[in-house]
């Protein structure tokens, strides 16, 4: 009660508020019992999940039918009733290989050739980032002057757009760039970084890792700080030394938090695209041409834009990302048990 | 309220449904720009409109990439624009409106466009009036003629070879420190531009394309081998892949490149980027074992089948492609005129510098030297399936990925593969 005797402001809002909330939740109440009634107490799991399975459906497994059923048509048209169907033509394509680690004897050599590039960045770019984002989360997870500062910096590169990392790195790593301008002032060549395959590959990696470290390092930095203190305390008196300290209280309990982070890079990284291309085009030849611009390219920027075969490769793709998943969950769930 | 009000709010109502505004036909034209012509052509509209109040058209710019993706893929579903500016004529031809049954006077349209009209039909067909040209282009090289001076070389004459030019260009290039001594657009078109002097065919008397000949063959070997010999830098046709464009413009713009194979369609944007930086020329095209020739191409609009006003549209069309509109927008935008009543009486380029209106002349007279094989590989329906497979594959050639002789295996059966997919029924 305030001075005057009348309630303080903010306890008006709240009884307002709540009187409302209890307004509407009122409204709903008749029509919820009525469906309680009608499917039972088990049945209503079904009703509030229904709206996200219906949202899902809509939006993620209706477009993997339509994909699967395009991938089984030929022809240039859109639509589905338009296209004539021809079975697995586009799977056998796809598949149809002298062997496998040589993309050049397949038949779909830039599709091989992508499968092949897109492992190769998965593999560098899994143990760059999550090599430097935990140690990124270990170090600002000490005491360490300004670190609020830098949590924030090194999170401000993934509020960028991948285009825009892409092309600020294109104008810094040019024949012209601010790394050739460095170089050549101290004396040393200009270097073409997007002509030699492996540097476009080394920038292709530094360039994603750069852009999406911040997220990953947050996943990390939340899982350290919910290992209770009184463990380190503990170790610190029984004088164990840091690198033992790490890897039998760090690590194992950080492990929930690493694989999670370990799922999400490769998830993002099999689907790598839209940096890349800004930033490579795929090039040097299609020393950086990952199996997304493959895609693309085949359903849109050729002028027979082959829905079919772009959708029979999606769908190769969408099945090694779930095995993929599948055995890293697995690993994951061993090692917890 | 009163019988009155009602019988005054009624007559408010009948009067707004009665006006103009309300019987206005909407209709969107999708464009892209390589320099000026955007503004032009809204002035032009905005006459149009202002002649016909009930039709209003809106231009919807979009990156040149976006026509020939995106584009597709909506007048695939049913979804376009009523008109649009296209450069792959035979790709879209399926989707074009014929508009000769609403036209005022066909027959000015035959005559005028007539041979242009058959890169926008489809195969077989023998009538249809689908658009107008925008531009008729003609690749070429444009010629750095400051570097030239300042390196002491002297420029290639008129009936030079390409042997002749890529000596010359890496002489100026090594003695001025430039670091593309010949920049070629990574572009099939302009790959063509080198492979029809060459002697390059490429198309069937069956209308389709044949395997590579050896006019093909000898104009890959060259980039080939200018790739390796420093003649070209990798930067442009070996550093991105597949069927990315990739133009030297900027390059050129920058003063790094002597000799720049590309196209009438730079010389407004050059006239207008460059100013006095250096002295660019245009020169006639080098002369291979087989011609003289570049390629044809160009832009133009065409009317959309799905379009809810066939009628207004040719109204549009009608007023775009007449003779004083269409020669204004050509000497205003310093296109080459793709309208043969205009190109023969010549065009009166509004604001062009000395230097842009002497490129003209010479892309002008280079029309003439086209080769027939030049008109038949750009009006066929399945030019970009080749341009593209040359790009893709000749490019991983430039970065030592594949042999040139791999390079045309692909060629031809990346070729195959799209045909036999676009004819799948």
């Amino acid at each position: 009660m305030s001075e005057t005797g009348s309630p303080p402001r903010a306890i008006l809002r709240d009884s307002h508020a709540s009187r409302l909330i209890q307004a509407v939740a009122g409204l709903l109440d008749r029509p919820m019992a009525w469906i309680q009634r009608a499917v039972g107490g088990r049945g209503m799991a079904y009703v509030f999940l229904a709206p996200n399975i219906l949202f899902f459906g809509l939006f993620v497994f209706l477009p993997i039918g339509i994909n699967m059923a395009m991938s089984l048509t030929g022809g240039t048209n859109l639509f589905l009733s338009e296209r004539p169907f021809i079975g697995g033509d586009h799977y056998r394509g796809l598949m149809q290989c002298g062997s496998y680690l040589d993309p050049a004897s397949c038949r779909e050599d830039h599709f091989w050739k992508g499968v092949s590039n897109t492992l190769k960045f998965t593999l560098f770019q899994m143990v760059a980032m999550v090599g430097t984002a935990l140690v990124t989360a270990l170090v600002l997870n000490r005491k360490i002057r300004g670190r609020g500062f830098f949590r924030a910096v090194y999170f401000f590169p993934v509020l960028l757009s991948p285009v825009v990392v892409a092309l600020i790195w294109k104008w810094i790593l040019q024949r012209d760039g601010l790394l050739n301008g460095a170089i050549t002032l101290a004396g040393g060549e200009k270097i073409l970084f997007f002509v030699e395959p492996g540097w476009a590959m080394f920038w292709a990696v530094f360039v994603s890792v750069w852009a999406h470290m911040g997220f990953y390092t947050l996943i990390l930095l939340a899982g350290l700080q919910a290992i209770p203190a009184d463990l380190y305390e503990a170790a610190e008196m029984d004088g164990t030394k840091p690198m033992r300290v790490l890897t039998r209280i760090t690590l194992p309990l950080l492990w929930p938090n690493l694989v999670v982070v370990l799922v999400l890079v490769l998830i993002k990284a099999v689907q790598t695209f839209d940096e890349v291309f800004v930033l490579t085009g795929g090039g040097p030849g299609t020393a950086t041409l990952m199996v997304v611009q493959y895609i693309y390219e085949t359903a849109f920027a050729n002028q027979v834009q082959n829905f079919g075969l772009a959708a029979a490769a999606s769908m190769l793709l969408g099945s090694l990302l779930f095995a993929l998943t599948m055995l890293q969950l697995w690993i994951a769930r061993r090692k917890a048990a | 309220m009163n019988r009155r009000h009602w019988l005054a709010g009624a007559l408010v109502a009948a009067a707004l449904a009665s006006s103009p505004v309300q019987a206005q036909t909407t209709l969107r034209m999708t464009w892209y720009s390589d320099g000026n012509e955007g503004e032009v052509m809204r002035d032009l509209l905005n006459r149009f409109e202002a002649g016909n109040p009930g039709i209003k058209v809106v231009l919807d710019t979009v990156p040149f990439k976006a026509i020939n993706e995106n584009l597709p893929v909506q007048l695939a579903a049913g979804q376009g624009p009523d008109m649009a500016r296209i450069v792959d004529f035979g790709g879209l031809a399926k989707f074009a409106l014929d508009l000769r049954p609403h036209l005022a006077n066909a027959g000015a349209w035959e005559q005028n466009f007539g041979p242009f009209l058959e890169w926008m039909r489809e195969p077989g067909n023998t009538t249809a009036i689908p658009g107008y040209m925008t531009q008729l282009t003609v690749t070429g090289p444009l010629v750095n003629k400051t570097l030239f001076e300042q390196a002491g070389v002297a420029i290639p004459g008129p009936k030079a070879t390409w042997d002749d030019w890529a000596k010359a260009a890496k002489a100026v290039a090594d003695k001025v420190k430039a670091p593309y001594p010949v920049a070629f657009d990574r572009s099939g078109h302009r790959f063509f531009g080198l492979a029809v002097s060459q002697g390059a065919k490429m198309i069937g008397a069956d209308g389709l394309p044949t395997p590579a000949d050896e006019g093909f063959r000898r104009a890959a070997q060259l980039i080939v081998d200018w790739h390796k010999s420093g003649v070209m830098s990798k930067e442009l046709w070996g550093s991105v892949s597949g069927t990315a464009y990739r133009g030297a413009n900027e390059e050129f713009k920058n003063a790094q490149v002597p000799f720049y194979l590309s196209g009438s369609w730079q010389i407004a944007q050059f006239d207008k980027t460059v100013g006095n930086a250096f002295d660019w020329i245009a020169a006639p095209t080098p002369c291979g074992p087989a011609n003289c020739s570049g390629m044809p191409g160009g832009a133009g609009v065409i009317g959309i089948k799905a379009t809810k006003h066939p009628a207004e549209v040719a109204k549009v069309m009608d007023f775009l492609a007449s003779e004083p509109i269409l020669s204004e927008f050509y000497a205003r935008t310093l296109f080459v005129p793709g309208h043969i009543g205009i190109a023969k009486k010549g065009v009166a380029y509004q604001g062009a510098s000395a230097q842009a209106a002497a490129a003209l002349k010479v892309f002008g007279d280079a029309v003439a030297a086209l080769d027939p094989a030049a008109y038949r590989i750009q009006g066929n329906a399945y030019s970009r399936i080749v341009f593209n497979a040359a790009i893709s594959r000749i490019g991983q050639a430039v970065a030592g990925e594949i042999a040139i002789d791999d390079a045309i295996r692909r060629i031809d059966a990346d070729v195959a593969q799209q045909v036999a997919e676009r004819n799948k029924k």
